[in-house]
């Protein structure tokens, strides 16, 4: 009998193009582990993927809750993956708060798998169902196919030769339901084995019941009868680029992103940041490459962490520094200095749910004003968006070019969903970045003229005088300073001068971003889709869907927010609409309106949750009705 | 390669650029004696950076011809530890007031202190806002009236010394504008401790606090009102070095010499590597001008310790990260886990 069932499950295998997964249990269930080694084994299998992790912002909320629920969402697929889905096909509930925080974002006849000890008369208390309704009994979940495995017992059975405490046995029953979905997505167990071994490898007995159980799981769905009816999956690896991959996230894009940078330009990278969410990773990261000689200062405050980065981009290092928001505020008149000293830094503001401290673990878009204009006095700087989590990387990157080869502090934008979220990024080599080259003065003789701090060059850019330096003693300051010598100068046409020569050449940063380019769609017709930032993922796929139905419909979407590129005006005349979904109420939007004296139609969401696609393939659908 | 060049003088540390000073101000003193100080030292002008936040003092950076930059309120501190920790081998020095230093840059200063980056702090105390014309400091004593406090001060006021030695301060210096050549020397003795050295001057601002240490600088009051601290040497003043300091368990009490029961034997030697007295000696700072029981004003190094400095700490870590070799940016990109697709 055994045989034939299984011979019939092996029948059953049906291709997917894509799945989305919802990893959800209790904070203390190791869903981030769990999900994080899936992900693992489907990038090494080949697939493309996007993560998310969905967590409480309190550290240890009370267990059992719909408070306390921690997920991890993956999609993976066999075409590209561009976000981790708006929806999930599948979802494992390790308890019955689980299910009730996320069944409404399961897809209609989805597939549910259950801790069904996770469904006892304590959880289901705690969960706010009820002792009496338990969901998995009671016709709730009839719209779906669920799966309901005794995770608990079976593990505790599996694990029971292992002398381990009921406890730490216990800790592996997320190992068994990993086994589990690897066996019904005909994935191979040796990525998540390798990594216990290396994980465990002072605790060889951990190591043998984590392998023991996932390997258990996998076994169970071999032998049980529960999925014969279904059978099994398979997603086939995707059609990637050949070569060295390594997973990233956002944040962890940002930071090496900000190294590299710094070994391109064989300059010193500094840090000087103040820990906050959902920008705080990029300071961990940085302080973890000392090996790659980059020094981090965790400041005494925010204000701290941008003038340590000022003080050490006068002394000729690539200085950053990283914040959300709130702190972003707070470096506001420091980045006015950082403006008039004209010193290269670069600023990563991981944007969040304002005002103050408003949704501090949800993402939003709504910094783009104060990134632009939030300073006092004229004081323009180059503003670039990052639109993945391993654009996060090059994003970075660019912005240290740009701030050393323009010797201005640039603002790069990524938001706490990039930052968060993790895809596969292609290992570039090292000649294929960039160059990056700062331009130190040289020593000067006593019989040299004097130097000129200010006396910039055809592109604007002043010289970078690094102490140290014999004959390049200068002062400067936070004081308006005279054309050329930067002494101090409060005469009227000479501020005049430095005001425009200080916008001039933020603006002619445009001479060498790329113009912007039709991401996908035709170069003219009826609606025009601009995004920027994280909105990339869910445009693309809504754009892709209205394009496969026939649509006039475009997508183009900037990185470049100050300066804008070139063709921007040109190429959004060529659409009779001009359509911008944002995570805020409207910000470029009225920068275009602005700049550009026209009207698009503005999307906004602003419910610290990114867009999904069928969001903005509804509104395009709207919009073209009306046309 | 040896430098060539002579040694410099306080001339070759003179800028361009004219100080815009009120005359009288006591800023004057303290520029003329960093200069001395700076040749003294050996320094070179292109190795020395000042930096300073805002305030009249502040734009010491700019009458000074090393490397310098002026910042932004309160922040002089700040900048002036990116710029150390990004470059260790500079001679870093910081003109701050006690507006800028105490009052809006105050959480800077206290963790600036405890970092013990290798620093020169020289705090400018005047105990007055002289840029914004007029108003009160942190260091302002009760009761000054000033066009923000018509009716006086009801702030209980800083004390910088006993706060620095509170933050974890590692050397501690309070000197007085007039002494020139005082100054000078603590100035040299701050360049030469590694660590954050904090020099408080008090100050005088001829215009909107003229005569705010006059008990302390009067030729005829400053011997009873004031105790120069010598390492090694018994806390004795008065006119003839009548009066001594002893200790009474950890209560001061002062002591007339001419007593012949008494011998300097018995008094307070002052040791610069003691922490509990130079505690102690911080609270010596009742105004003779209201306290009929006052201490005398403590002026010379109160205290000195030898702790490893921030830059030093972190350049061993790195260098430790670094013994098998400096890390390439090729393994930067494909950092610790990878996958090779075919």
């Amino acid at each position: 009998m055994r045989e034939t069932s299984t011979l019939n499950k092996e029948e059953m295998v049906t291709a997917k193009t894509s799945v989305s997964v919802l990893f959800a249990g209790d904070s203390g269930d190791g869903m981030q582990l769990t999900g994080t080694q899936f992900a693992n084994t489907v990038a090494v299998y080949g697939s493309d993927l996007n993560t998310f992790p969905n967590f409480p912002s309190e550290i240890r909320p009370p267990a059992g809750t719909v408070a306390g629920v921690s997920g991890f969402q993956l999609q993976f697929g066999t075409s590209s993956v561009y976000t981790p889905g708006a929806k999930f096909d599948v979802m494992i509930a390790m308890n019955a708060a689980a299910l009730k925080a996320n069944l409404k974002n399961l897809h209609y006849g989805g597939i549910i798998i259950t801790d069904t000890d996770g469904f006892d008369a304590k959880n289901l208390k705690l969960s706010g169902y009820g002792e009496e309704n338990n969901p998995l009994l009671d016709g709730t979940l009839k719209d779906y196919t669920v799966f309901q495995i005794p995770v608990v017992s079976l593990t505790r059975k599996a694990l029971a030769e292992t002398g381990l405490s009921t406890k730490n046995i216990d800790r592996c029953k997320n190992m068994f339901v990993l086994g589990v979905l690897y066996w019904l997505y005909s994935l191979p167990l040796e990525t998540t084995v390798e990594t216990l071994k290396t994980k465990f490898a002072k605790k060889l007995d951990l190591a043998e019941a984590n392998i023991k159980a996932v390997t258990a799981g996998y076994n169970f769905g071999d032998e049980t009868e529960m999925f014969s009816q279904h059978g099994r999956f398979t997603v086939a690896p995707a059609d990637k680029k050949p070569g060295v991959y390594r997973r990233v996230t956002g944040n962890e894009a940002s930071a090496v992103g900000l190294a590299a940078a710094a070994k391109k330009a064989g300059l010193e990278l500094f840090l000087g940041s103040y820990p906050i969410t959902p920008a705080s990773e990029i300071l961990q990261t940085l302080a973890g490459l000392k090996k790659w000689g980059v020094k981090t200062f965790q400041a005494e405050d925010e204000i701290a962490g941008v003038l340590t980065s000022i003080g050490a981009a006068y002394g000729g290092a690539l200085a950053a520094t990283n914040t959300s928001g709130p702190g972003l505020a707070l470096k506001s008149e420091g980045l006015g200095l950082a403006v008039i000293l004209e010193i290269p830094l670069v600023i990563i503001n991981v944007m969040r749910g304002g005002p103050s401290t408003g949704l501090p673990t949800k993402p939003e878009q709504s910094d783009l004003l104060m990134a632009m204009y939030g300073r006092h006095g004229d004081a323009p700087m180059p503003v670039i968006a990052a639109k993945s989590p391993v654009d996060c990387f090059y994003a970075a990157y660019e912005a240290a070019k740009i701030a050393v080869e323009y010797m201005t502090p640039v603002l790069c934008l990524t938001d706490g969903y990039l930052a968060l979220s993790s895809e596969p990024m292609l290992v570039p080599s090292p000649d294929e970045l960039a160059s990056i080259t700062p331009v130190f003065s040289p020593v000067r003789n006593a019989d040299d003229p004097p130097y000129l701090p200010y006396k910039r060059d055809d592109r604007a850019v002043r010289p970078w005088g690094k102490p140290g330096t014999p004959g390049l003693e200068h002062r400067i300051g936070g004081l308006e300073k005279q054309h050329e010598t930067g002494n101090v100068s409060h005469d009227p046409e000479n501020h005049a001068l430095m005001t425009r020569l200080r916008a001039e050449k933020v603006a002619r940063v445009a001479d060498i971003i790329p113009e912007l380019t039709i991401d996908n769609g035709p170069e003219n017709g009826d609606l025009l889709v601009l995004g920027w930032g994280s909105t990339y993922g869910a445009i693309k796929k809504a754009v892709e869907q209205v394009i496969e139905g026939g649509c006039s419909v475009a997508h183009a979407h900037l990185r470049y927010i100050n300066p804008f590129p070139k063709n921007l005006g040109e190429l959004m005349g060529k659409y009779k609409k001009v359509l911008i979904p944002e995570n805020n109420c409207g910000q470029l939007l009225s920068m275009i309106r602005d700049k550009f004296l026209i009207e698009p139609v503005g999307f906004s969401k602003v419910e610290g949750l990114p867009f999904n696609e069928m969001e903005i393939e509804a509104k395009i659908t709207d919009i073209l009705k009306e046309l | 390669m040896t430098d060539t060049r002579a040694q410099l003088t306080a001339k070759d540390f003179t800028s361009n650029q004219e100080p815009k000073w009120c005359p009288g101000c006591g800023d004057f003193a303290v520029l003329q004696q960093l200069k001395n100080a700076m040749a003294d030292l050996g320094l070179k002008t292109e190795e020395v950076v000042v930096v300073s936040g805002i305030g009249c003092s502040s734009r010491l950076p700019y009458y000074v011809a090393t490397y310098g930059v002026h910042g932004i309120h309160g922040r002089a501190l700040a900048m002036a530890s990116g710029l150390k920790t990004a470059r260790p081998e500079l001679s870093v020095w910081v003109g701050t007031g006690d507006g800028d230093a105490l009052s809006i840059g105050g959480n800077h200063y206290i963790h600036t202190v405890r970092r013990n980056l290798d620093l020169n702090v020289i705090l400018f105390n005047n105990e007055i806002y002289g840029l914004t014309k007029g108003q009160y400091s942190p260091t302002s004593k009760v009761g000054l009236r000033t066009v923000t406090s018509p009716n006086g001060v009801v702030d209980h006021p800083i004390n910088t010394v006993a706060l620095t030695l509170g933050a974890g301060g590692t050397f501690v210096a309070r000197v007085m504008d007039r002494d020139g050549k005082f100054m000078r020397e603590i100035f040299k003795r701050a360049a030469e401790h590694r660590g954050t050295s904090v020099v408080e001057i008090y100050q005088n601002c001829p215009i909107f606090n003229d005569g705010a240490f006059d008990a302390f600088s009067d030729k005829d009051r400053k011997a009873d009102t004031t105790l120069y601290l010598e390492q090694g040497n018994p806390l004795v003043f008065g006119n003839e070095g009548q009066k001594g300091i002893r200790l009474d368990g950890f209560t001061p009490v002062i002591v007339d010499l001419s007593d012949t029961t008494i011998s300097k034997d018995d008094l307070w030697i002052h040791d610069e590597k003691d922490f509990i007295k130079a505690n102690i000696l911080s609270r010596f700072f009742d105004d003779p001008d209201t306290s009929a029981t006052f201490l005398p004003r403590p002026f010379g190094i109160f205290y000195v310790e030898d702790r490893i400095t921030y830059e030093d700490a972190l350049t061993a870590q790195i260098e430790k990260t670094q013994e098998n070799g400096e890390g390439t940016l090729e393994e930067l990109l494909r950092g610790t886990s990878t996958w090779t697709i075919n």
